[in-house]
């Protein structure tokens, strides 16, 4: 139920307020006769974020009553062109003239938060925002203005989203939520291996969830050895069953897309197992496994397609490698493997098929987990070295051969370093490629709509509110340019374009401060900055950074590694010691990291870290003792205990 | 008992130390080292007294020796017990059941509890701490005393003296048998036989703490309550803790009390209790019966009388105003020995810190006792910061409160098959926007983790709105307090389906 407070009456009342103030908004129908009133800020003596918030409800019932909705200056030379040409096309506007009203400038504040558009006219056409003078008649030139004036409820559906992951999904239950008719395009085109999956999108079905429970299931390996210290009694050698593992991850994710469907179903958003590709403006062709063709049309739609494995380019790659699509599905145990890459997605399966007692090599091209903090990095690195991990620094493949077939087979690698003539081979039973991701945004009639994509990543550039270059086009996920390649980041930014699209919400998604976790043996948390980047942006004479190397209590007993784990943070000393880096390398670093980002976004101080009692003993308590600063260059090991 | 004095050596005044405490346990050590850096002659006198079934210990105190880290280890050994369950259902092919040698456990425990013991004593010698292990009292105002091995009579007198004894746990003495056949926490860590069959009096948190991992390595376990589980701890929390406990094996007795406790003849101890509505007497065979019912300041031994120290009377506990100061001057107190304080490690530890830099360092900084983060290491670990939902409540009233909450299931726990159903967690906020962050409690896998964080945020001034837009990691348990959208008030269904 929405809330009126006592002092700014509802849109129906404004004419009976008590205390309503001189100054009248002008609303003018460009083909009726000017005088029609209308109130648009609140009246009343009410705080003023309350106002704003009930200009803006005002502003949304324009849009959305409004078959043409112009906002624009009497005196304003572009706003004329604009009122002109819907003239002439004989199309009834709603104008309102900022300039006519006293409170035209806060009218003019709210819109440019509504449209990240600044100036007049601002033109909505059957609620979507088309944009200024140039904008409107691009749009006429190009048929979207007339296809835009036709719409209206001609549309089959209020939204089409393309793509069922994690930003998809969100984005539709939110509009459903929000009353909308709303479908979901999902459609997973088996990997070059064959490898297919359900609803839900990469993090479920291919990335986060199988992931975690694969380092789960290498974590518990290790609590294997350790329980012995700890008093629990066995003798025989475990071994690791590869099938039963993937038997009850794969039951696990079929779980999870059921309840996808489920939940869907329940919010009566239509799925449809289909690839959609654009044919026309607001058309949508969806072809189904058996090649049937269908065609919806939608008032606004949100690509969210996500992206896929890179392939190398070389001989024999699609042929026998495989990827991430495939190994969590694997039917058989891998065997001896080869990691190509060194991103977090290659480090994180290189550890946990080592944790199961296999045999792995990585082949890094450069430098490990780039974009990370490369101190972190390395320490990451060479963990896993130490147990057991071989890295092959500075290769790259160049050939694929196949021994032999089977469950596994064996494979011929041929790679070649990157410095100088020198090559290599190795026999591997299976040969993973984790060398990056490709959007999926070329074969979806993109062009035929004008969506324009950055042409060498085929990512989406979009604009701080999740829109394309076509206006009721938008994009979330990892398809979008410049943001963060992470399922709840993708879950946010869909959850919000829903509520700002649909709902009363003006709440942009935040990208400051997102934090993550790579799952690796020893896993490593972060948020914020980078060493390297913060010295980059804020000058290392302005950082304090404190660092200390810890050994968690249920190591110690382990007889698990002293001086491994480590936490670090970067604080700008020209902001009282802002604590603008947030590093962790031990167990649970994803748990740690998650309350740290919440107090960062509080604006989190060394002090305030020195201020808060640890809880003891714990790995998180570590950064409320941080003494040691790097510069002071003083010996962070731990000496024996305490 | 533990005593531990600190004393500084005055400027060829008429003290021999310029300044001088008893003190005991981890914050002594840690004003002790403090105080050294700042240049100044500090000693140390500890001194354990064996527990009445004549356990002792090394340097460092309550949570080094009897209390956090083997507690801690005890609890990672449960933990691993479940993992080890876990296991199979993750591909790993271990034939079950796999049983626990608690003699193996115990000897790793307390070997690296010997350790910290002797880095906390190499420590104080780095700092040039002078350390004594003899029983000190006061003498008079300025001066302690305490009787070496030898017998020999030792005097210290100090400018500063700081009290950090801590406190010991409290044995029923009016129940008959309880002080000849029970145990303590002060002795299960030092156990070198399993206990065997346990009876845990209390409702402590190191009663279910200590119920827990006795339960999780196999033992037969009985929790004897006699009203209300974690008092002082919210109450949906901690019925929680309790219906965990109980679904994974852990057999509770509530409202009884026990009357006696006698020895049988094959060496079993007969435990006698009351129920206490019906008033009907009821009996049963243990191999150990555990008392957590409460500890007690160390100040009776110390003379304080003598050096004009008030103490609570109803408590015993010292008196201390917002500067560690006692009704002496230059007598201060910290720790668990002080009325009114947490009863937590970290908090000594930094009061300790702050008093020795507001004594030597120049400094005015004083200790916050507000939002103080803590965790219950239960089987099911249950960490908090700031207000429970009862204090909240009580503060600001109901109107005033929005309880966010969430019922939600850690990944880890799916493939293995689980039970989730108390896997928990509440944000309590003041109900006008931004809507201020008063309390979180987390019930789940490594609460302590997950709640630390969260407590700097409190720290900070977190307003629901602010957590709400902090971006989760996925895929955590740690992601569901910034997921938290159904309030208690809305009475909506709070459990978490899918990654959404």
């Amino acid at each position: 139920v929405e809330q009126s407070p006592p002092q700014s009456p509802g849109p129906g009342k404004a004419g009976d307020a008590p205390n309503r103030r001189s100054g009248h908004v002008r609303g003018a129908r460009v083909l009726s006769p000017p005088g029609r009133r209308a109130r648009l800020s609140s009246p009343g003596p009410s705080s003023s974020s309350e106002a704003r918030e009930e200009l803006r409800r005002r502003l949304r019932g324009l849009i959305e009553r409004s078959r043409v909705m112009i906002f624009s200056k009497s005196y304003c030379p572009h706003s004329t062109r604009v009122k002109e040409l819907f003239s002439s096309l004989g199309v009834e506007c709603n104008v309102l003239e900022l300039d006519q009203v006293d409170d035209g400038a806060k009218v003019q504040e709210v819109l440019s938060e509504i449209t990240n558009q600044k100036t007049v006219p601002n033109v909505f056409v059957n609620k979507v925002h088309v944009g200024g003078c140039d904008q409107t008649f691009q749009a006429y030139q190009s048929g979207l203005l007339q296809k835009l004036l036709q719409e209206d409820s001609a549309y089959d559906y209020d939204l089409i989203i393309v793509g069922g992951g994690s930003g998809g999904l969100s984005c539709a239950k939110e509009a459903a939520i929000l009353g909308k008719k709303v479908m979901v395009l999902d459609f997973v085109v088996p990997s070059p291996q064959g490898t297919s999956w359900g609803l839900g999108g990469t993090c479920v079905n291919v990335g986060c969830i199988p992931k975690k429970l694969m380092h789960q299931a290498a974590l518990l390996g290790q609590a294997l050895c350790d329980s012995r210290k700890f008093g629990w009694e066995y003798n025989q050698q475990v071994k690791h069953n590869w099938e039963t593992m993937t038997k009850a991850i794969q039951n696990h994710i079929s779980s999870l897309n059921w309840g996808y469907r489920l939940s869907l179903r329940e919010k009566a958003v239509a799925y449809v197992n289909s690839y959609g590709e654009f044919v026309e403006h607001h058309k949508i062709k969806a072809t189904n496994k058996k090649g049937q063709e269908t065609y919806y049309t939608a008032a606004q739609f949100v690509i969210a397609t996500g992206e896929r494995p890179r392939y190398l380019g070389i001989q024999g790659d699609k042929e026998y490698c495989i990827t991430s699509d495939d190994l969590f599905s694997l039917p058989y145990c891998p065997g001896k493997t080869l990691v190509v890459g060194a991103s977090y997605v290659a480090l994180e399966c290189a550890g946990f098929l080592a944790g199961f007692g296999l045999d792995v090599t990585v082949m890094v091209r450069s430098i490990l987990l780039r974009g990370f903090d490369q101190e972190m990095a390395e320490k990451v690195g060479s963990y896993m070295e130490q147990h057991g991990v071989k890295f092959l620094r500075k290769f790259i493949p160049v050939m694929i051969q196949q021994l032999e077939k089977g469950s596994p087979g064996k494979l011929k690698v041929l790679a070649k370093s990157t410095e100088g003539t020198e090559t290599i081979e190795g026999v591997y039973n299976t040969v993973l490629l984790a060398i990056g991701r490709d959007s999926c945004t070329r074969k979806m009639g993109l062009e035929k709509i004008g969506v324009k994509i950055n042409e060498k990543s085929g990512k989406i550039p979009v604009n701080d509110v999740e829109q394309t270059s076509v206006p009721y086009v938008y994009a979330v996920g990892d398809v979008s340019e410049g943001k963060p390649e992470l399922t709840p980041v993708a879950i946010q930014s869909g959850k919000l374009l829903a509520r700002r699209l649909f709902g009363a919400s003006l709440e942009k998604c935040d990208y400051i401060n997102v934090p993550t976790t790579v799952f690796t043996p020893l896993e490593y948390g972060c948020c914020g900055l980078a060493e390297e980047k913060a010295i980059e942006v804020y000058k290392k004479e302005n950082l304090e950074i404190y660092h200390t190397l810890f050994w968690p209590l249920e190591w110690t007993v382990a007889g698990r590694e002293n001086n491994t784990c480590y936490a670090k943070i970067i604080c700008n000393k020209l902001d009282h010691d802002r604590v603008i880096g947030f590093h962790i390398l031990g167990p649970n670093a994803g748990e740690v990291t998650q309350g740290f980002v919440a107090a960062m976004k509080c604006g989190l101080t060394k002090q305030l870290l020195d201020d808060t009692i640890g809880i003891h003993p714990t790995c998180g308590e570590v950064f409320t003792t941080l003494e040691i600063t790097k510069s002071s260059g003083l010996d962070i090991t731990q000496k024996g205990c305490g | 008992m533990a005593a531990m004095a600190v004393a500084l050596r005055g400027l060829g005044g008429r003290f021999r130390w310029r300044t001088q405490a008893v003190a005991g346990g981890v914050r002594g050590a840690a004003r002790g080292a403090a105080a050294a850096q700042l240049g100044r002659k500090v000693a140390v006198v500890d001194y354990v007294e064996p527990s009445p079934q004549g356990t002792r210990w090394g340097l460092g105190g309550t949570c080094v020796n009897v209390g956090c880290i083997p507690k801690k280890l005890m609890h990672q050994a449960a933990l691993l017990g479940g993992l080890i369950q876990d296991a199979p259902h993750y591909g790993w092919e271990v034939a079950q059941p796999v049983p626990h040698d608690w003699r193996k456990m115990a000897e790793a425990v307390q070997n690296h509890v010997k350790s910290l013991n002797w880095g906390h004593r190499v420590q104080l010698q780095d700092r040039k701490v002078k350390y004594f292990n003899i029983k000190a009292s006061f003498v008079d105002e300025h001066t302690v005393c305490g009787v070496a091995k030898g017998g020999k009579e030792i005097l210290l007198s100090a400018d500063h003296i700081i009290i950090a004894t801590g406190g010991r746990p409290r044995y029923p003495t009016h129940i008959e048998g309880a002080l000849e056949y029970g145990i303590t926490s002060d002795d299960i860590f030092w156990l070198k036989e399993s206990p065997g069959k346990t009876l845990v009096v209390g409702a402590s948190y190191v009663a279910l703490e200590c119920a827990g991992f006795l339960t999780g390595i196999g033992l037969d376990t009985t929790v004897m309550i006699r009203s209300i589980p974690l008092r002082g701890f919210d109450q949906q929390m901690s019925s929680m803790v309790i219906e965990h406990m109980a679904s994974h094996g852990t057999q509770f007795l509530r409202g009884c009390a026990p009357s006696r406790v006698r020895r049988l003849p094959d060496g079993h101890l007969q435990v006698t209790w009351e129920d206490c509505t019906t008033g009907k007497e009821d009996t049963g065979t243990f191999d150990t019966v555990l008392w957590a019912i409460g500890r007690v300041p160390d100040t009776r031994s110390l003379n304080l009388e003598k050096a004009g120290v008030d103490t609570s009377p109803d408590t015993q506990k010292i008196l201390v105003d917002s500067r560690e100061g006692t009704s002496v001057p230059h007598i201060y107190a910290i720790g668990d020995v002080v009325e009114g304080r947490p009863e937590l490690t970290p908090t000594a530890i930094m009061a300790g810190r702050l008093l020795v830099q507001r004594l030597f360092g120049g400094s005015s900084d004083l200790m916050d006792y507000d939002n103080v983060p803590t965790t219950v290491f239960t089987p099911l670990e249950y960490g908090c910061v700031g207000l429970s939902e009862e204090e909240a409540v009580a503060r600001h009233g109901q109107e005033h409160v929005e309880v966010y909450h969430a019922h939600y299931k850690p990944l880890e726990f799916t493939v293995a098959g689980r039970d989730a159903s108390q896997c928990y967690v509440k944000m309590v906020c003041l109900r006008e926007p931004p809507q201020l962050v008063l309390g979180l409690h987390f019930l789940g896998p490594n609460a302590g983790e997950v709640t630390q964080g969260f407590a700097l945020g409190i720290k900070c001034g977190a307003s629901y709105a602010q957590v709400m837009r902090t971006v989760g990691i996925h895929p955590t348990c740690s992601e569901e307090v910034v997921k938290l959208r159904i309030s208690k008030r809305s009475g909506l269904d709070p459990t978490v389906t899918g990654c959404g």
